[in-house]
């Protein structure tokens, strides 16, 4: 009765882009402010937080992710010239990218090593079955290509985006106090070490460090794609799983 | 008017990043491509990192948001995780850290060497652009 207009303005605005669109933005713009404040505490990550209330705000409301989605898909598609853009602080880089060529291919081939080698290992130890096991290899690769690769190899797609983004999270939140802890001071170490093993998200934490840092991860991330989408398949392959 | 002309540069580099994806059935996304594309021509034509600029700073500025709807889409999924939640934890928080242990003080140690000068020199060549 009394509560009639607000069920036509609900079904309205969850049916349009607009609320979703909104609140993505809203909650970021606050998640943000609220990770400057707290001197970049690393559980406050903004992408975390937003996340986090978006998902208890869908649960509360009933709204369907696909619902949700037909909204965010605005911001979602960014996500395309936003990574051709990675170019233009690389592009600055290149001077000081050609001196130190050796050095970073060195690094990048260690920590593809080590990231993969881990990745394959330790499902092993904790006794995953083979299925969890292929659809967690390819996480430390952006998501897109991450899902790609565990088609092929044999992982279930769509719950390798889900490790690929878990893995984002993570590095963003972690590898800045973990890299102080380290005593690492160049930003293009910071920066590359973040790309390659949390891809998009962290670099996008990379920017935060500064444009040098996002310019070496953007990198690390963009070769960490190539490299695992063409090796991982034959490594696994090799293996035998 | 510069804004959206960098921003309608990279949505063409995107494209041409799609389409040389799915001509030569690369196993990377049409993006990464484009990437690689807007590297190579940034050198060979003249004014055009001045042109992207502006479209540049502003997607990049703010690449956190854009993972948003993305990661939302994660908790519809993590029911799928019951029962392997630690098995899962221990790989994700494990290769993270050793990944990044080995990346940063690899570069930093072997950059440690010959860091100084060439960092000098390094900075004096970006600071004339």
């Amino acid at each position: 009765m009394d509560d009639l207009p607000l069920d036509a303005l609900w079904v309205y605005l969850s049916g349009s882009p607009l609320l979703a669109l909104t609140a993505t933005l809203a909650c970021y713009l606050i998640a943000t402010r609220l990770f400057e404040r707290s001197g970049q505490f690393a559980l406050l990550n903004p992408v975390l937080v937003s996340v986090t209330v978006l998902a208890f705000g869908l649960v509360a409301s009933g709204v369907s992710y696909a619902n949700y989605f037909e909204g965010a898909q605005f911001i979602h598609f960014l996500l395309g010239p936003a990574t051709v853009a990675l170019a233009l602080p690389l592009y600055r880089e290149l001077p000081t990218l050609r001196r130190h060529l050796l050095p970073i291919v060195l690094a990048m081939s260690a920590g593809l090593a080590s990231t993969v080698g881990s990745t394959l290992l330790i499902p092993r130890v904790t006794g995953m079955d083979e299925l969890l096991r292929l659809s967690i290899a390819p996480k430390s690769v952006t998501a897109p290509v991450a899902m790609g690769i565990s088609e092929r190899i044999g992982g279930v797609p769509s719950l390798t985006a889900v490790f690929a983004i878990i893995t984002g999270v993570l590095g963003a939140m972690i590898a800045v106090p973990l890299l102080t802890k380290l005593r690492i001071k160049d930003d293009a170490a910071k920066g590359l070490a973040i790309g390659l093993v949390s891809h998009g998200i962290g670099t996008a934490r990379a920017f935060r460090i500064s444009e040098r840092a996002g310019a070496y991860s953007g990198l690390a991330m963009a070769l960490t794609a190539m490299i695992t989408a063409t090796g991982l398949p034959y490594l696994i392959g090799w293996l035998g799983s | 008017m510069k804004l959206l002309v960098g921003f309608t540069a990279l949505l063409c580099l995107q494209l041409a990043g799609e389409i040389v994806t799915r001509l030569f059935a690369l196993p990377i996304p049409g993006p990464v491509v484009g990437l690689f594309l807007l590297l190579v021509a940034l050198p060979l034509i003249p004014g055009l990192a001045e042109l992207v600029d502006d479209a540049a700073q502003a997607l990049l500025a703010h690449l956190s948001l854009l993972f948003i709807p993305a990661g939302v889409g994660v908790i519809v999924y993590i029911g799928r995780l019951d029962g392997v939640i630690v098995a899962a934890s221990a790989t994700l928080v494990g290769s993270t850290v050793i990944g990044l242990c080995v990346t940063a003080l690899t570069l930093q140690r072997l950059m440690r060497g010959r860091s100084t000068r060439l960092d000098d020199a390094g900075d004096a060549t970006i600071s004339e652009h």
